[in-house]
């Protein structure tokens, strides 16, 4: 015997446009209606008096009293030949978004309803736009009341072009447009006579033309881990496949920690032992090396691992109570993962029943309930993630408010780095501090460990400009941070220097020293000093503890600094009024192994800040993990 | 993937997630064949064991050979059981069967009052249970991890979104979670897991001598049989693919009043 077959339905629209009829003729037209019950209804209607409506069927199946229930999202199922359907009930008022979301996103294929009559009103645009931030892409259009204008080919064409327009501005194609009269059942189950212009499938054929989708195992591997038991002796590592799959004899990588193993075995029970698991199977893993894996890794392969920032675009809607506020700290839930997150821009904000953009006087502070929006999105720490629409299992996340879900969005593609660059090595908290306060001490004081950024490059590359947006933005996170300028220290500290290769690097060494005294007093000491050789660089280095020295190459070609050159020093050094100026009639070495590289010219500022900011968390991260 | 392994993965990711996320938790167990099924997929997720109590509220009522069947499975699969049961009421006699009380009120005091008293000791704040959406309207609202107030009230139209399996695991002091793995299931699907599970049921489902069975356990005073020539589960399969008469006919509570379930439910019931 075949088990049977399920497919998960939602139908939306705006409000009368024949949802619940549809539904009605639905259940009728398939047999699938309980013994009795419509003749129990027209009953009910004529000793009342009032037309038998199919809408009244839905709320009879889910007998719906007086008791206002109506509003939450429920499920009725019924058959056709090729399969069982799900009905998920998504109410279509707006104050019932909730539950239309609950219900939608379950759903695998979607019928949106639209009065031919009306034609395409704010909860069609809302609903659309929603299915599509929900991910679901198998939608078909119905055309209802083509009764109310007679029957015409032109009119349902006029609705489908106005429709299909608008849905391919957010990029949404649905499977088919059918004119349908759902009171009299007219394209639903069996073809109609009076739209005989029409030769597409019926609704009923459009359902079973959808398929029950599988989860895609044709994409790279995603398994984020769900818990680690400890069973019979054995590390399992527990998980679901959201995408691709795994194999005994993998080499996977865990996000965001980074660490590697092999897959020893696929764990199952009262199942048959396979060496392979693909999407959409709850299994357990065991690995070759135990490493310290928890909750929330991700295993991928490596040569396809998901990004690991701590920055991201979105697209979100908002459902709480309280809107989603800039400078506050929500909960995100990513697959397995939590973490601490803040709006760090809202780019735009559109009002979910009208899709018009608001304007609002501070509407990049905000978003407000039942709204959509496009912002960039922060978290303390290195999230793993994909964009939803190559990987959906891993784009998509919820932020919770205290103790609710309170909206739900997906990320969108941007031109993300893979991933922020290797930590380093770990601190061997080699502080020489012999003093009653340790480094621990100030760590905590300071919510960080002190640490220097090196900035180093070109006259004219941006060291100066990163630097001091690179302090705000620090400062601004709560970070003790001080920045080092080049113009400055030799305004004091070094004014009895000049710019042979001896004093320069007697000038490098000052800074080196000074810095390195920061970092030990538990401050981000971020230099912007030209820095030209690696010898000067190293010692700088050599002097840090392990890990705690950033070197930061803002890197830029020589033509293209020397068409910035605002101070007109390029000009003069060409013109030899300036002497041993480096790139010119002076060398710049650059360094072998930066921790960072930013290719000022083609990167903006605050994309540069970024990537250190991304550095600096991932750091942290990685020395709070121990094996 | 076929129809019952989505099932049945979607049903071992929830009770991951709530073994992860709940302290303390445990899976009621009325010996019917949705929780039994439900224990069956516990042992899926954890790999053979079940890693929390099971709950059964004991209303003394039961059929006998529930209880036989009950003792024979926590025995042979090693379960770690916990009755409750309310004595004070039991002891006080007010019940339907003695003719004391409606049948209402008395799946209110021994059910109900019996599952809070049993949380209550035990501090339990996340409960597995075994309903399904298309068992009865009111449970078509649930949610897979659905709130219960201190006072066990379930607050319909005030319900979490749940979407993409990201569940409601954050809550105040006092409240406990419902947790539904097998929400999405149908009772059809129940049986044909059972028959590609080979898991035992308890014998009052198939058909007697007298073509009766079970098609839903209770207490024994107000749990009707249906009539049925269903001997083995396939042939349960078979009939359940043709009825139109909906499951819990046999179950008298429920006739009580039109809203008698909704009315248990939102105060606690299961």
């Amino acid at each position: 015997m075949t088990p049977t077959e399920q497919l998960k339905i939602v139908i939306v629209g705006h409000v009368d446009h024949g949802k619940s009829t549809l539904v009605g003729r639905l259940f009728h037209d398939t047999g699938s209606l309980p013994e009795g019950k419509l003749e129990q209804l027209r009953r009910v209607a004529e000793r009342r008096g009032v037309p038998f409506e199919w809408a009244n069927l839905m709320d009879a199946l889910q007998s719906e009293r007086d008791q206002n229930i109506t509003i939450d999202t429920a499920q009725i199922w019924f058959h056709t030949a090729r399969r069982q359907y799900v009905i998920i009930d998504a109410p279509g008022h707006k104050e019932f978004l909730k539950n239309m979301v609950t219900g939608a996103a379950q759903a695998e294929a979607a019928l949106l309803v639209i009065d031919a009559h009306e034609g395409v009103q704010e909860n069609s645009r809302r609903h659309g736009y929603l299915l599509h931030l929900l991910g679901i892409r198998q939608v078909a259009v119905l055309v209802n009341k083509l009764d109310l204008e007679n029957y015409s080919a032109a009119r349902f064409q006029q609705v489908e072009n106005d429709y299909r327009a608008w849905l391919k501005t957010i990029g949404l194609e649905p499977r088919v447009f059918i004119p349908i009269v759902a009171r009299d059942g007219d394209n639903i189950a069996t073809r109609s006579g009076k739209l005989g212009w029409y030769d597409g499938p019926t609704v009923l054929e459009a359902l079973d033309g959808f398929s029950a989708t599988d989860r895609p195992d044709h994409q790279p591997l995603r398994m984020p881990i769900q818990d680690v038991y400890r069973f019979d002796h054995r590390r399992i590592l527990a998980g679901r496949v959201e995408a691709g799959v795994i194999q005994v004899g993998d080499k996977i990588v865990f996000s965001p920690t980074d660490k590697t193993s092999t897959v020893k075995t696929i764990e199952r029970w009262n199942a048959p032992a396979t060496d392979r698991a693909a999407a959409g199977e709850s299994i357990g893993i065991t690995l070759t090396e135990q490493i310290f894996v928890a909750r929330g890794a991700v295993a991928a392969h490596e040569a396809a691992p998901p990004y690991e920032l701590s920055r991201f675009k979105a697209r979100l809607f908002w459902l709480g109570k309280r809107p989603f506020a800039k400078g506050r700290n929500y909960k995100l839930k990513l697959a397995t993962q939590e973490l601490e997150c803040f709006i760090e821009s809202v780019d735009q904000v559109i009002d979910a029943s009208s899709l018009a953009v608001v304007s609002r006087k501070e509407h990049e502070l905000f978003v407000g309930r039942h709204e959509v929006a496009e912002l960039t999105l922060r978290t303390r720490k290195p999230l793993a993630f994909d964009v939803h629409a190559d990987i959906a299992p891993t784009g998509r996340f919820v932020i919770v408010d205290e103790f609710d879900v309170a909206g739900g969005g997906i990320i969108i593609g941007d031109n993300y780095p893979r991933r922020t660059h290797d930590a380093g090595t770990k601190s061997d908290n080699i502080f020489w501090s012999r003093g009653k306060v340790t480094p621990q001490q100030r760590a905590a004081r300071h919510g960080h460990p002190g640490c220097v950024i090196w900035l180093t490059g070109l006259s004219s590359s941006g060291k100066s400009t990163i630097a001091t947006e690179l302090e705000r933005e620090l400062f601004n996170l709560g970070r003790s941070v001080y920045v080092l300028d080049g113009d400055n220290i030799r305004h004091g500290l070094g004014s009895d220097l000049g710019f042979s290769p001896k004093d320069r690097a007697e000038n490098i060494r000052r800074v080196a020293e000074v810095a390195k005294l920061f970092a030990d007093a538990g401050v981000i000491c971020i230099t912007a000093f030209i820095s030209p050789y690696r010898a000067d660089r190293d010692f700088a280095r050599k002097i840090m503890p392990a890990g705690r020295f950033i070197e930061v190459h803002v890197n830029a070609p020589i033509e293209v600094c020397e068409r910035r050159d605002p101070k007109g020093l390029y000009a003069k050094a060409r013109a030899k009024e300036i002497k041993e100026f480096t790139g010119i009639s002076a060398p710049y070495e650059p360094p072998l192994h930066p921790e960072i590289e930013l290719r000022t010219d083609q990167l903006s500022v605050s994309e540069s800040v970024a990537r250190v900011l991304e550095h600096l968390q991932l750091q942290d991260d990685s020395s709070a993990i121990s094996i | 993937m076929d129809h019952l392994s989505k099932l049945e993965n979607q049903s071992i990711y929830i009770l991951r997630e709530a073994f992860n996320k709940f302290e303390h938790l445990a899976m009621l167990w009325s010996i019917g064949k949705d929780s039994t099924v439900l224990l069956w997929l516990a042992r899926k997720a954890f790999l053979g064991h079940v890693p929390f109590p099971l709950v059964h509220v004991d209303t003394s009522y039961k059929i006998p050979s529930m209880i036989e069947y009950r003792d024979r499975l926590v025995r042979e699969w090693k379960l770690q059981l916990v009755v409750g049961q309310n004595h004070a009421v039991l002891e006080a006699g007010t019940t339907f069967p003695n003719g004391r009380a409606t049948r209402v009120e008395c799946c209110g005091t021994l059910k109900k009052d019996a599952l809070q008293q049993v949380l209550a000791k035990h501090h339990y704040t996340g409960v597995i249970v075994g309903v399904r959406r298309d068992e009865e309207p009111t449970r078509a609202k649930e949610r897979y991890f659905s709130p219960r107030d201190k006072n066990m009230e379930w607050n319909v139209e005030d319900q979490p979104p749940e979407l993409w399996d990201q569940f409601k695991t954050d809550f105040a002091p006092g409240a406990h979670i419902r947790i539904h793995p097998l929400l999405h299931w149908t009772e059809v699907n129940v049986w044909e897991y059972i028959e590609r599970e080979n898991i035992p049921v308890i014998p009052l489902y198939f058909a007697n001598g007298e073509g009766l069975r079970y098609r839903s356990l209770g207490c024994a005073p107000c749990t009707a049989p249906i009539k049925s020539s269903a001997r083995t589960v396939s042939e349960i399969i078979t009939e359940l693919r043709q009825t139109r008469t909906p499951e819990r006919s046999g179950r008298a509570q429920d006739q009580e009043s039109e809203d008698a379930f909704e009315k248990l439910r939102r105060d606690g019931y299961m």
